[in-house]
């Protein structure tokens, strides 16, 4: 088998990982979406937060230390304990539930019937303000994350495809984790939406806010419900793009790749989203690595979006989304 | 008492749809820029024009072409960083390839340049609006800041990737490069103000704003009587860019002196620029200007107080000024969703019947 078909492979295998690690933040975009029309922008700042405040815990660092110790002149730094990543993991969630309660007592209840242009951009705001509050509470320097997932090459892989082609493929198992992890989430999301009464009434307040109001399901409720969700989601991507590569101010970033997944999925699909993650995923992967030697490499800083972008102009609700049907 | 339309009769129409039909906004406005342009000159020095003037003046041009495109044309843009960097590079291989021009007109074609480049990536805004189109806006804020990082024939082929502003002269008197005074840099940038604001402001009440206007409130009932949206958007995104470009060549030219694309105007710019239109008030002239005003100044102030003041480490207050901005936009948005300028219109709506009630 010829070299380069044997590399494109690889990148085709490495790009369908790093797919899904897009498919999991674009999933906790799609999560608010469906219930409450709002485009998250402070998602990627939510899995930041997520990981630093999991980090935290693990080390037992002292929230807020460096302002106490600018205001008191004190020398505080860590409490002298490790937490162990079962506790730590469990008071993250309860974090990103109170996160979830404060949005909507301080930010959501004073907008309902705002323009949708208003609401995202108030997610902006909400994502400044907390990537400002993560770097005070927890210190902004690049920490690594060890929540005791596998890393580093795959030796199964490597070998399999070793005895099949002659030549082994790197992937990351960490990655491979990812996948498996995704896979799970997505399947008791679905679960959860289609079996349990809350799941229902989640996807009644997605299909019509008023009509679900008038059928005595309460809004407030239901709005905590999916920023909680959509809060454990943004844990779990942090987890893995934290023990991927450090929590540090980039992971933040990862939102903006989510964007054009979501674009390419729908924004009100689950499905959608991870199919669009992986088509990026493969997509950016081989592009890089058929095009760099022609214009230059760090093309997948745009490769995405331009993606999305012709894609937008033929299909604009994206592949799962449902029509968009305009009334005057 | 003096803030009365009251005895003020108008006897034309000109007169009538002026700008500030009240007397004492009139003198007022005409006051203010006297000042401008007399007494500021005067007593600037460079800290004051480094800090807060200068850049203040650029980023009102860029925060007017923004809110061309939002406020009166509805169509959400996050690629304003980008289209800055279009006016800043246009710019400088123009003052790089032809050095005899005039650095005047070099900025006012880096802004058509900039329009050209605006109207193509305004092209998909006919298919698909809102968020989708904040998407594609994207799409030209990372591939322009690729293309200008990567792709060597932009900076020059210079080794770091730089690109640095030679010394270009108005009238005898330096206004880029090293030797540029605060007080050219501070007037050259006013002068491109003041003129594109009068611009901006008589494009937004003619035909041309009226169909801006009527696009952003409901496009498809605008089509309906007759306003044709290729053109309106297209216009808009044309206007937009072209201001923002020259804010652009005005900040790399005068303001920076050296810059790179991937760090002087990156995502953070759009965003930064985004937040003054949305502070200031969407769809308003003397929003920009307001919007503007509080996001250079209102940093400055915290680091001056929290630094210098109180002797806490930068970083922190770095961080804690992220947070505020944050917080403020989010305290704006639920309690004033228009922003200042609509802070403004109501206490005008006061002054005028003050000290009665009604």
């Amino acid at each position: 088998m010829p070299d380069t078909l044997l590399f494109a492979m690889e990148a085709t295998l490495n790009g369908l990982t790093a797919g899904v690690m897009y498919a999991l933040v674009a999933l906790g975009f799609v999560l608010i979406f469906k219930a409450s029309g709002i485009f998250n922008f402070a998602q990627g700042v939510m899995a930041l937060f997520a990981a630093l405040t999991l980090v935290g815990f693990q080390s037992g660092q002292i929230p807020f230390s460096h302002l106490i110790n600018a205001m008191f002149g004190t020398r505080l730094h860590h409490f002298g304990w490790n937490m162990p990543t079962l506790l730590a993991i469990p008071a993250t969630v309860v974090v990103m539930i109170l996160l979830a309660i404060l949005v909507e007592r301080f930010i959501l209840k004073h907008l309902v019937n705002q323009e949708p242009i208003i609401l995202f951009m108030a997610t902006i705001g909400l994502a400044y303000f907390l990537e400002g509050v993560g770097d005070i509470m927890w210190g902004a320097e690049v920490k690594a994350l060890d929540v005791g997932l596998p890393k580093g090459m795959s030796m199964a892989v490597d070998e399999m495809t070793f005895n099949w082609f002659g030549y082994g493929f790197y992937i990351d198992r960490l990655e491979l984790w990812a996948a498996g992890i995704a896979a799970i989430l997505v399947a008791s999301l679905t679960i959860f939406s289609q079996y349990t009464k809350q799941g229902r009434a989640l996807r009644a307040v997605a299909d019509d806010h008023q009509a679900a109001l008038s059928v005595g399901v309460s809004l407030r409720f239901i709005w905590v419900l999916t920023w909680s969700i959509a809060g454990i989601v943004a844990l779990v991507a942090g987890i893995m793009w934290g023990s991927k590569s450090g929590v540090q101010f980039s992971l933040s970033l990862i939102a903006l790749k989510a964007l054009p997944v979501l674009i390419l999925g729908g924004f009100t699909s689950i499905p959608g989203a991870i199919v669009g993650g992986l088509i990026i995923g493969v997509g950016e992967k081989l592009f890089d690595f058929f095009m760099q030697p022609i214009i230059g490499g760090a093309t997948e800083n745009w490769f995405a979006y331009m993606l999305a972008l012709v894609f937008l102009l033929f299909r604009p609700q994206g592949l799962f989304g449902e029509r968009i049907i305009e009334r005057v | 008492m003096l803030y009365r339309e009251a005895g003020d009769f108008k006897t034309s129409y000109v007169a009538d749809s002026q700008t500030f039909p009240i007397k004492f906004d009139r003198y007022g406005y005409y006051f203010l820029l006297g000042f401008a342009f007399l007494v500021v000159p005067l007593i600037i020095n460079d800290y004051w024009a480094n800090a807060i003037v200068v850049p203040f003046l650029i980023y009102t041009i860029a925060a007017l072409g923004l809110n061309i495109l939002i406020g009166y044309c509805g169509q959400l843009s996050l690629g304003t960083g980008a289209f800055m960097a279009v006016g800043a590079y246009a710019s400088y291989k123009m003052m790089t390839g032809f050095p005899d021009l005039s650095i005047i007109f070099v900025i006012i074609l880096a802004g058509f340049v900039t329009a050209a480049v605006g109207v193509l990536f305004g092209l998909p805004s006919l298919r698909i609006k809102g968020f989708y189109l904040a998407v594609a806006t994207l799409a030209a804020q990372f591939f322009l800041i690729w293309l200008f990082t990567r792709q060597a024939w932009f900076y020059n082929y210079s080794p770091t990737g730089m690109i640095s502003a030679p010394t270009r002269e108005v009238f005898g008197v330096p206004v880029t490069g090293p030797r540029a005074s605060a007080v050219s840099m501070y007037m050259i940038c006013l002068c491109f103000l003041v003129s594109l604001a009068w611009l901006a402001r008589n494009l937004t009440r003619g035909t041309l704003g009226r169909q801006w206007m009527a696009i952003r409130d409901m496009d498809i009932a605008a089509e309906i009587i007759g306003v044709n949206p290729l053109m309106a958007k297209l216009t808009a995104f044309a206007v937009s860019s072209f201001f923002i470009g020259i804010s652009g060549a005005l900040l790399f030219t005068v303001y920076l002196g050296a810059a790179e694309a991937g760090e002087a105007f990156g995502i953070d710019k759009s965003f930064l620029v985004l937040f003054m239109v949305i502070i200031g008030g969407l769809g308003s002239i003397f929003g920009a200007f307001a919007g503007a005003a509080f996001l250079i100044v209102g940093p400055v102030l915290l680091k001056l107080l929290l630094v210098n003041t109180l002797g806490w480490p930068t970083d922190l207050a770095a961080h804690l000024e992220i947070m505020i901005i944050g917080a403020l936009i989010l305290v704006f948005l639920i309690l004033e969703p228009h922003g200042i300028a609509a802070l403004w219109r109501t206490i005008k709506q006061k002054l005028r019947l003050w000290p009665f009630p009604y």
